[in-house]
């Protein structure tokens, strides 16, 4: 409506970008549903199980956590608590979205389902409104159906391999967990983070049920969090930004990194697009595969 | 695990990341905003990420063990570090898992 009124061309060429970037995201992001339909399975859900967790979950990282601890014998509680932790940053990223693209009625629910990483990421790096409302639309939709559909293609898979180990289908999951952890740890205060993390972990895990120490693991990030020097440090991660998305970009493939290339050059303008924290995020299937 | 619990955990699961979803959808915006809660929620994603990580790794039922998964891991990063993409870095993992298994490793 109010969209670049002065650039009426400008404006739909961005738009037409904005989907462009979308697509490509989307396509890349859905493939990673093959992994998780088929690691789910593995882990003892029922294909529908797999597909509810895809259709309305909908955040790639919080799914491998609550399929990963249920596989490994860990309890329901655990499982649920992890996911829900990893799914937090999603609600910093529509905190963010809300206003941004100016989400009302009807749209104000399905923008919720639809924010992840991807299209958060896809949104904020769009240079004017109408490009941005394109952008996370586009991208929140295409990857949500992608990752669906090929969420089953790899649940009936599963479902046909038989013993997982033979598979390597354990070792795939620990895989995933290293490739969404990977374009987060670009700071300092995140290194030292992950490694607190794995300790905790490692320590804990003779002691504990399955699916406890990953959630006392998560208490490092309060102590690392809390402590005022990595405090400071938080400065040198922000800063590190553009490097950690150029990064990432190339993770993913050429596709994303248009969408990737956009964002870090928007994060300088857009203090409060890049505290979102979205950018380090955009590429991950996760988180889709964060997802 | 019964078929009742996972699909309790599966639901509640679902409706705890979707309500967290639409809580930011729906919550005044200062409520949330600033540094200090982003860089906490940054830091928790980080931490469960390498504790589920090691977990994966070097996890079995209540204790630790080492086998092909942790050189399944090693390759998965040199994978991640030559900037492969995410799908092929997590079946470079199950490759090398799979292939150390053929041969009668653990």
């Amino acid at each position: 409506m109010t969209d670049s009124p002065a650039r009426p061309q400008g404006g739909r060429t961005a738009v037409r970008a904005a989907r462009r970037q979308a697509v490509s995201v989307a396509v890349a992001t859905g493939l990673s549903g093959i992994s998780f339909g088929a690691l789910a399975v593995a882990a003892g859900l029922s294909i529908w199980q797999a597909q509810l967790l895809s259709m309305l979950m909908f955040t790639g990282g919080s799914q491998f956590a609550l399929v990963g601890v249920l596989g490994a014998g860990g309890l329901g509680g655990a499982a649920v608590a992890s996911a829900a932790l990893l799914g937090g940053r999603n609600l910093l990223y529509a905190v963010q979205l809300g206003p941004l693209l100016g989400l009302r009625g009807w749209r104000r629910p399905l923008g919720a389902l639809l924010t992840i990483d991807e299209s958060t990421a896809v949104a904020l790096a769009q240079p004017d409104p109408a490009a941005r409302r394109a952008g996370f639309w586009w991208a929140g939709a295409g990857v949500w159906v992608c990752w669906n559909v090929l969420t089953l293609v790899g649940a009936l898979a599963g479902d046909a391999m038989g013993d997982p180990k033979a598979w390597g289908l354990d070792a795939a999951a620990a895989a995933a967990f290293l490739g969404l952890l990977w374009p987060r740890l670009a700071s300092r205060p995140a290194q030292a983070t992950a490694g607190l993390s794995v300790v905790i972990a490692l320590a804990a895990s003779p002691w504990l049920t399955p699916g406890v120490p990953v959630l006392l693991a998560a208490l490092a990030a309060l102590a690392v969090g809390w402590w005022p020097r990595a405090a400071r440090g938080g400065d040198g991660a922000d800063a590190d930004h553009p490097a950690d998305a150029d990064q990432a970009a190339d993770a993913v493939g050429p596709g994303p990194s248009d969408a990737r290339d956009g964002r870090a050059g928007h994060a300088g303008d857009n203090a409060d697009a890049a505290e979102a924290g979205a950018p380090r995020a955009a590429d991950r299937p996760g988180e889709a595969a964060a997802r | 695990m019964s078929d009742t619990a996972v699909w309790a955990t599966v639901l509640a699961g679902c409706a705890a990341c979707l309500g967290l979803k639409l809580v930011g959808a729906y919550v005044p915006r200062h409520w949330l905003a600033g540094e200090p809660v982003n860089r906490l929620m940054g830091l928790v994603t980080v931490a469960l990420l390498a504790g589920l990580l090691a977990v994966q790794t070097a996890g079995q039922g209540q204790g630790l063990a080492v086998d092909s998964r942790l050189a399944a891991v090693a390759a998965a990063g040199v994978a991640l570090w030559l900037r492969a993409p995410f799908i092929a870095v997590v079946i470079i993992g199950a490759a090398v898992a799979a292939g150390l298994r053929a041969l009668g490793l653990p």
